[in-house]
């Protein structure tokens, strides 16, 4: 099986005027088909990178990235990006704005048209189809990003903290609805998140990193139970409560190793 | 559930509706207070310049007053003579307006594209601005010849730097999520612009079109100060050298109703374009 991600001893170093710092080194990664993972870690762990890397947003300085076994050079329509807020024109219609990733990709037509309708709908936001974005609330908002992101149908969805913008209730409701409509889709999906019990709940995989310079500390499979229930049931299930304090005791550890 | 609610509903909805009516009645009163006063100002300050010039309190030669000022526009509407001038000036004020604020807009387009032209056109902008551009107008005068050109140019040279600096720094204001928005769907450079910088620096661009309308009247007035055989800043600088100064008031006055006409417009472009942000 061909992975859908494949992270080959990636580095990144950024370079500014008064240093060139090392910000992820020695990264090796696999994420296969219909996966979902997360990156967890302390901040300054080079995790908003990595999901530019694999974007194409970023070139890696050293190290390969290959995307369903082709290497990466720039943005795909294979991959589907969310990023911390819905960050939606505030000067196009809520339908306007799911379909601009079609625009861009210049893929608009009768058909992918309805396609989104759809979507829309089924997210219930069909009746907001001609609105704008300030008279939505921002779970809604939120919704019409992950429209606009699925619009173009990516096998890979990269979530940078989609939630951390949102209320816990609207959270709670979107993390269901998320895995959900992923699964559903056979959707390929990498989260990062700085809450650990969102990560477990919603992932198959946690991948715990370390920082100074980013590299991967440990990778922990979520057990059986707690995958297949929904987000919010998941936090329930036995198990649950000393994962997320295994997870915690280490990422405590790495700050202790961090801050000395 | 419902048919229980529905009696209590139907008389808060009245007491809801009571609260709506009385509020936009306290704001229509507010408003049409502010225009009583405003209006009558202006009344007042017409009718305190009549009595004064006609009772010689100031000197009518110099200040003239309202009666001799409409008398005279009256006349020159009549005969037709205003007209042309009118013509003449509001014809270069909207030409040098919009073709500033185009210019002006186009060049902060070109170094928005290419940072290096930026870095190396940054100092020559930031001197060519804070230079009294107006007196750059003798030199235009020679070089297009005493007329149209020369006086859109000079309204030009006043309009295009702020127009670019202003446009330019709204490029750069321009949220960097939004064009990561664009750019994870892999968009181009050029969609990059069209999709976001462009129409999220639409406000930027209307404020710049409010500024240059009053840019572009200084630097026609001055312009037609220079060289005019016609346009309301000829009447004005005639009427000067003739001592005649009702027709200065009168080019003064026509010029304030103009302007603000021009203005107005604008604002209506604004609310046009600008809803829902």
């Amino acid at each position: 099986m061909v992975p859908v991600v494949e992270l080959n001893d990636i580095a990144h170093v950024y370079v500014t005027d008064r240093e060139a710092s090392l910000a992820v080194e020695g990264i090796q990664l696999k994420v296969d088909p219909g996966e979902f993972i997360s990156l967890v870690g302390p901040s300054g762990c080079g995790k908003t990178t990595i999901l530019s890397i694999i974007a194409g947003l970023l070139a890696p300085s050293k190290g390969t990235v290959s995307l369903n076994g082709k290497s990466v050079n720039g943005p795909s329509s294979e991959v589907g990006y969310m990023l911390q807020q819905d960050y939606l024109f505030p000067w196009r219609t809520i339908m306007d704005n799911a379909l601009i990733g079609l625009e861009l990709t210049e893929r608009l037509s009768p058909e992918s048209r309805s396609v989104v309708e759809n979507l829309l709908k089924e997210m219930g936001l069909g009746e907001s189809e001609s609105l704008y974005p300030s008279q939505l609330s921002g779970g809604m908002r939120q919704r019409v990003a992950l429209v606009r992101t699925l619009a173009t149908d990516p096998g890979l969805l990269l979530l940078d903290e989609p939630f951390s913008a949102l209320d816990y209730q609207t959270k709670l409701q979107l993390e269901d609805l998320i895995v959900e409509t992923l699964k559903e889709r056979g959707k390929t999906a990498i989260l990062v998140t700085h809450d650990l019990s969102e990560a477990i709940a919603m992932s198959d995989r946690v991948i715990l990193l370390n920082r100074n310079p980013g590299r991967v500390h440990r990778l922990f499979d979520i057990p059986g139970n707690i995958r297949a229930a929904q987000p919010f049931y998941a936090r329930k299930e036995p198990g649950f409560n000393e994962l997320f304090h295994e997870i915690w005791e280490e990422m405590q550890a790495i700050g202790k190793e961090g801050s000395q | 559930m419902t048919s229980r609610e529905e009696p209590s509903a139907a008389p808060s909805k009245g007491w809801l509706q009571d609260l709506y009516i009385r509020h936009m009645k306290l704001k229509r009163r507010r408003r049409s207070r502010v225009l009583t006063v405003q209006l009558s100002l202006l009344l007042l300050f017409f009718i305190w310049w009549e009595a004064a010039g006609r009772f010689k309190w100031i000197d009518v030669l110099l200040f003239s007053y309202p009666s001799k000022i409409f008398e005279n526009i009256g006349k020159q509407a009549v005969s037709g003579e205003l007209w042309g001038h009118l013509g003449v000036t509001v014809g270069e004020t909207v030409v040098g307006f919009l073709l500033g604020t185009l210019v002006g807009t186009l060049l902060a387009v070109l170094i928005w594209w290419s940072p290096f032209l930026n870095k190396v056109l940054d100092p020559y902008m930031v001197v060519f601005n804070s230079m009294p551009k107006v007196a750059l107008g003798p030199i235009f005068i020679v070089m297009f010849g005493a007329g149209f050109t020369a006086i859109v140019v000079t309204t030009l040279s006043i309009t295009v730097i702020v127009t670019t600096l202003v446009v330019y720094n709204s490029f750069n204001e321009v949220d960097s999520n939004l064009i990561k928005v664009v750019r994870t769907f892999g968009g181009s450079k050029r969609q990059v612009f069209q999709r976001v910088v462009l129409p999220a620096s639409y406000p930027a661009i209307v404020s710049t079109l409010k500024v240059n309308v009053g840019m572009a009247w200084v630097g026609v007035i001055v312009g037609e100060f220079l060289v005019a055989k016609s346009g309301l800043g000829y009447l004005i600088m005639y009427g000067f050298q003739v001592f005649n100064f009702t027709l200065v008031l009168s080019s003064l006055l026509i010029i304030a109703v103009v302007a603000t006409a021009m203005y107005q417009i604008v604002v209506y472009i604004e609310r046009k374009l600008l809803t829902h942000r």
